[in-house]
């Protein structure tokens, strides 16, 4: 019935993909987004080619970013590291394939950013807005 | 109950839909809808009257100053204030707050006093004092709530020694919709040699509200909560510590003489109005005020009681919900946060926008209530003169809604 709520979303939403975290993660990060209280921690185990061997996310919040999360687990399993960091908002957005407000673009986005955050070693900045 | 029916015609807003659905407004603890004659009211300043106030000696202007200091004196008696110079006009409650902790707090309080807060409290009447502690080295207490979503007056004896300076209460919990006993809190605070300043943005637009008989020392207020324009809000406080208080903003409008050396201050309340007020705001809210007034602010306690106490029962036959708040209607006012079991909030609120519903989700400016409660967010539904029990009856159809498309 909604299109914000897509059944692939809803599927994503109560049968997370990836869920949980790693042992010795090579890449780890977390952030929240306040104003809505969502929490994305993502897990990396990247090997000696610098392909990602695995990839965990834990955290709650609504259905956009959790869904979110577990998509972009799925996008980047066994993809190289510079695959995973050429990764933009438009992919994730693509990939969801619903129309955000101003609001809820930072549930669908979080995951993007903890797991750049995860690959750099900071938290990301980029226009959210935009 | 009041007769929704009539009330409604005034609110032009309310007649659309939303995604095909009639709207359901419940978010007027966020800001409260406006009636025609509010709108009219600014309208018609812009359209015959606009001039800058307190300053032309033409006719316009005299006008524009005249409405202007009208709207002041019915916002005076509205809240039963001893006279208009106790009210200064400011953008809204968090501006009145913040007035406060500049002009007052800053001056008053020291490194070895304490200033109390409810746990309940908005970012608006918490994060100023924060700073006030900070600037000072005063310490910040919180009175803490207990398991019936009420303050521990107990504890609150226990904070309450010859230190604290300040104990800045909510009238009203905009997440909880508690009422506090304010006359209650004063009486112990001023015994204690304590000021007191309510927070009455959710207080003032629901309750009656008699600054004299609560003998509160600030009353800080928000227009745009009780049927006013955004930009309108006002801080009562009593005369005497206005008096001895120093200008907040300084510029044109709050001075009496300048020279090349100082200034000499303007006379209450143009003190502490620098610069040109929001003219066509003020004026709308002496209009709203006089619509609340033409209501009888009694009435609208008991419609909202009314509701309050239908949409209690309602909403606790919702499978999975939990409420937060008291299950009272004596203590509580018409603003209901709720979580449903296993949906975060926002999903709830993006849900109920499908089918017409406005509410809010979030933390509502009170993350630390939040987090005591142990919760990242609540959905929040929250009634006003124009909602109508059959609005509660949708509320609880779209709930169910959400709970099957999530459960399934
Ligand atoms: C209890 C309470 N205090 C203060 C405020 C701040 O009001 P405003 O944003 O209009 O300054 C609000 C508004 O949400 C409130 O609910």
């Amino acid at each position: 019935m909604d299109d914000l709520y897509r059944e692939i979303i809803l599927d994503h939403y109560r049968n997370p993909r990836n869920k949980g975290e790693l042992e010795n993660p090579t890449h780890t990060f977390q952030d929240d987004n306040p104003l809505c209280g969502d929490r994305i921690r993502i897990d990396l185990k990247v090997n000696g080619d610098g392909a990602i061997d695995q990839v965990r996310f834990n955290g709650e919040g609504c259905a956009i970013s959790q869904a979110s999360a577990s998509m972009l687990t799925e996008m980047i399993s066994g993809k190289t590291l510079e695959e995973a960091k050429a990764l933009s908002k438009q992919d994730i957005l693509d990939a969801l394939g619903i129309q955000l407000g101003p609001v809820r673009i930072k549930c669908a986005l979080l995951p993007l950013k903890v797991l750049k955050g995860a690959i750099y070693g900071l938290p990301a900045t980029f226009d959210e807005e935009g | 109950m009041l007769d929704s029916c009539i009330i409604r015609q005034d609110f032009p807003i309310l007649h659309q839909s939303i995604n095909g659905k009639p709207l359901v407004y419940l978010d007027s603890a966020a800001s409260s809808q406006k009636p025609l004659a509010v709108i009219q009211a600014m309208d018609e300043y812009y359209r015959s009257y606009h001039a800058n106030v307190h300053r032309g000696i033409y006719q316009l202007s005299e006008r524009a100053t005249e409405a202007y200091e009208q709207a002041r004196c019915k916002v005076a008696q509205f809240i039963n204030a001893d006279s208009w110079r106790e009210i200064v006009f400011t953008r809204n409650a968090t501006e009145a707050i913040n007035l406060v902790a500049y002009a007052w707090g800053r001056r008053n309080i020291t490194a070895k006093d304490k200033i109390l807060v409810t746990e309940m409290e908005h970012h608006a009447n918490l994060v100023p004092w924060q700073q006030v502690a900070a600037e000072t080295g005063a310490q910040l207490a919180y009175i803490p709530i207990d398991e019936r979503f009420c303050c521990d007056m107990g504890a609150y004896d226990a904070l309450l020694d010859e230190r604290v300076k300040l104990v800045a209460i909510t009238q009203m919990s905009n997440v909880l919709g508690t009422i506090l006993p304010v006359r209650e809190f004063v009486t112990r605070a001023h015994a204690a040699g304590a000021l007191v300043l309510l927070d009455g943005a959710q207080g003032v637009p629901h309750l009656p509200t008699d600054v004299q008989s609560l003998d509160v020392d600030f009353l800080a207020a928000s227009g745009h909560k009780m049927l006013g324009p955004t930009g309108s809000g006002f801080l009562y406080g009593k005369r005497h510590l206005l008096e001895q208080m120093p200008p907040f903003l300084t510029g044109g409008e709050m001075i009496r003489r300048v020279t090349w050396e100082g200034a000499e201050w303007n006379e209450l309340p143009h003190k502490f109005e620098a610069g040109t007020p929001s003219i066509a705001e003020a004026i709308g809210l002496g209009a709203a005020v006089d619509y609340l007034s033409g209501l009888g602010m009694e009435n609208v306690r008991q419609h909202e009681v009314e509701l309050t106490r239908y949409a209690l029962e309602r909403l606790s036959q919702v499978e999975g919900i939990c409420i937060y708040g008291p299950q009272q209607v004596d203590m509580r006012g018409g603003a209901i946060a709720f979580n449903l079991n296993g949906l975060h909030a926002h999903d709830v609120a993006a849900i109920l926008d499908r089918e017409g519903i406005a509410i809010r989700a979030g933390h509502h400016c009170a993350m630390p209530l939040h987090q005591k409660m142990g919760v990242m967010a609540t959905a929040r539904a929250s009634f006003y003169v124009y909602n109508e029990l059959t609005e509660i009856d949708r509320l609880v159809e779209a709930l169910d809604t959400a709970r099957r498309l999530f459960g399934g």
